[in-house]
């Protein structure tokens, strides 16, 4: 029996006042609030960790954006383009026209500099090659003065946002001297060398180790893309079928239980399996290509459909079963009150659902492992259809190609890149929000 | 009405509209109906009484097959609709179910407008050419559902957010729209205020010019008020039936008697 029918023949307590509060009132009461004090350190708790992992992928990724870039307004004659065309080493002589035009530019800030090729190649890159690329594609701006964004070395780029600095380089290291980092400070004096917001980032792809500071993750946000709308074009019909099938027609019986239950174990499955499965299936079974965001849209499609099921069972589940009678009543088909008045009250859920779960799938890098889609891409598809079956990455593993390399500029890379893939399941999150709000009828 | 003079009221002879024999309902193992057999009038309102439990509604719901959504119910016996079995593996529920329609105890307007609500049956069943037609029979219905006058002017608001009364007998014009021939109620007045059941009440002794009306109601005074025919049911078996006058005033039966005056129930 509870304690309360205990305490009933309690004579006392029948006339002890309202006012004074008894031991076992007391009791309750600081019960009550040393619940409410866990819920609030649990709270307090949680934001801290959240704070602390936003602060740490924003301090770490946020550099990425950045990029340092050398801008030079340089003017290239007729004859100087001649002389550089018919020389046998062309390049060399395209990079002492620019050394000639880069070290008046100082002069004219008062900076007296002094630099070679050499120099110029270890912070600037090959900048001959570029020169004489884009004056043999643009004859038209040759005698005109053009504008150059040629962007830094990744050591000057991460010696401008302090992660490098003169103790990193070592004796003998060919990459960059103790004296480049007093040009670059020159240069950025003489207002040459700024630091941009590197689009570079967002659209460009993949790089070498030569040219790390080039990399981008615009492919691999294709390749995830690619690979979203393969989840949304196979699991959103088939997981809302299966679940009004399951939910409103299927005879309730042995079969279907197990059904259900296996669709319930299904979400619980590692995606390394669903991973795997899509190697045997897929690639050496069906000889689909491998790395390509088809099958990696249908591996996440194996993976999404339980999630999507669920969540359309339980919006379905959540619609009164009287809309249905009155729909039947009238004389409507099932089939007719099930889309005419389940289905659109079950809407917002069923988008939700969806959502989250094609958000679960932009998130997922273990299937991806196990299909190949963790290569180096250094470009884009071709052609936009052919991207589906040609190789490609995707943002999560990307992120971790770059997080395994040894150069920390691709760290960074990696960082930013985490920062990319947070803003897109934020929007597909909020989208879902939107869209729940905006299909919400009551009843 | 007075329900003072229910032994004088004149129930008329009408024919026979529905035609029930040996009906058995099962629900898994649980019988739930045994052997009933009845026949209801045509153009009359016949109310079924009884504990809660006893299998009223059950009975209700075999006359349009809404027992068929129930994986679990088996019926056996014949019930005829005029002269057809609406059990004949040939039988449409959902051809059936236009013409037995069927208002439920709890409002259950769709969330849509209020027109649209109406409009719903027949549309789907076909019986508007074209707009005019359809906003012609919405009106009527409406007009007959004794709600037209207080949505008139906002038949584009959403039928959910009328009162409780007002979804009901929105619901009851849901209803008819569809033309049919008997009306099925389920204590379409239980969760109504008595202004409000009043009001149905009124609206379903109209009804009986046009249909066979069941209702099925845990309040005696209601069956007593609105009803020509009352059958009176008990643990799954039809106890007694007849003329709503001679149940209440001279039951035949014992436990009919104890029921009625309160001794079961």
């Amino acid at each position: 029996m509870t304690d309360a029918t205990q305490d009933m023949p309690d004579a006392s307590r029948r006339h002890a006042s309202l006012v004074a509060v008894d031991a076992r009132t007391e009791r309750r009461n600081r019960a009550e609030k040393r619940f409410q004090y866990y819920g609030i350190a649990a709270i307090v708790a949680g934001i801290l960790f959240l704070v602390m992992l936003v602060v740490a992928i924003l301090s770490n990724g946020l550099p990425a954006f950045q990029r340092s870039v050398v801008s030079i307004d340089f003017t290239l004659t007729q004859e100087q383009f001649d002389e550089a065309e018919s020389a046998t080493l062309k390049t060399r002589v395209y990079t002492d026209f620019f050394i000639e035009s880069l070290t008046a530019r100082l002069n004219e800030n008062g900076i007296d500099a002094e630099f070679d090729g050499k120099r110029v190649e270890r912070i600037l890159g090959k900048v001959g090659g570029t020169l004489r690329k884009h004056y043999r594609a643009n004859p038209q701006d040759i005698g005109q003065p053009t504008r150059f964004d040629l962007p830094a070395s990744s050591r000057i780029d991460r010696y401008l946002k302090g992660t490098f600095d003169r103790s990193g380089i070592g004796e003998g290291n060919r990459f960059i001297m103790p004296g480049d980092l007093d040009f670059a400070d020159a240069l950025k004096v003489a207002g040459v060398l700024t630091q941009s917001f590197d689009w570079n980032f967002i659209t460009g792809v993949d790089t070498g180790v030569d040219n790390a500071g080039g990399a981008g993750i615009g492919a691999s946000v294709l390749g995830s893309f690619m690979m979203m709308i393969v989840v949304l074009v196979l699991s959103l019909p088939i997981g809302v079928a299966a679940s009004i099938y399951l939910e409103e027609f299927a005879p309730k019986n042995r079969f279907t239980d197990l059904i259900e239950v296996n669709i319930s174990n299904l979400a619980a499955v590692p995606s390394i399996v669903f991973g795997i499965l899509g190697l045997a299936v897929f690639i050496q079974f069906m000889g689909l290509p491998q790395s390509a965001p088809l099958v990696g849209g249908l591996v996440l499609t194996l993976m999404t459909l339980p999630t999507i099921i669920i969540s359309t069972r339980a919006s379905l589940k959540a619609v009164p079963p009287s809309i249905r009678e009155a729909a039947l009543g009238i004389g409507a088909s099932k089939m007719q009150a099930v889309f005419h008045h389940v289905l659109p009250l079950a809407m917002p859920g069923i988008l939700t659902g969806t959502i989250i779960g094609l958000a679960q799938a932009l998130g997922e890098t273990a299937p991806l492992l196990l299909i190949g889609m963790v290569g180096f891409v250094a470009r884009y598809p071709d052609t936009f259809l052919g991207g589906f079956e040609g190789p490609n990455s995707a943002m999560p593993a990307q992120i971790y190609n770059w997080a395994s390399r040894s150069d920390v500029v691709f760290t960074e890379k990696a960082w930013g890149g985490i920062i990319v893939l947070l803003i897109f399941l934020l929007s597909m999150n909020i989208l879902a929000i939107i869209l729940r709000r905006r299909f919400e009828r009551r009843w | 009405m007075n329900d003072m003079r229910i032994t004088e009221r004149t129930t008329g002879m009408h024919e026979t509209k529905i035609h029930a024999k040996d009906v058995n309902v099962f629900y898994g193992d649980n019988h739930a109906i045994k052997d009933v057999s009845v026949e209801i009038e045509d153009k009359t309102v016949t109310a079924f009484i009884g504990p809660s439990g006893c299998g009223k509604s059950t009975f209700l719901r075999c006359i349009n097959r809404m027992n068929d959504t129930i994986d679990i119910c088996r019926v056996t016996g014949d019930i005829h609709l005029d002269s057809e079995d609406i059990y004949h593996p040939k039988v449409d529920p959902v051809q059936l179910r236009a013409k037995v329609g069927m208002v439920f105890q709890k409002p259950n307007p769709f969330p849509k407008s209020i027109y649209d609500n109406v409009a719903y049956g027949p549309r789907i069943h076909g019986l508007a050419r074209n707009k005019a037609e359809l906003d012609e029979i919405v009106e009527k219905s409406l007009r007959r559902g004794a709600i037209w006058d207080e949505v008139k002017d906002r038949l584009d608001q959403p039928g959910t957010g009328l009162s409780g009364g007002q979804q009901q007998r929105l619901c009851i014009a849901r209803a008819i729209a569809t033309e049919p021939e008997v009306l099925l109620m389920d204590e379409p007045c239980s969760a109504l205020d008595p202004i409000a059941t009043a009001q149905i009440e009124e609206l379903i002794d109209e009804l009986r010019q046009n249909y066979s009306v069941v209702i099925v109601t845990h309040s005696m005074q209601q069956a007593a008020r609105v009803s020509q025919k009352t059958a009176f049911f008990h643990l799954g078996n039809l106890v007694e039936y007849g003329e709503t006058g001679k149940i209440f005033t001279n039951p035949e039966d014992k436990r009919t008697e104890d029921y009625i005056t309160g001794r079961i129930g």
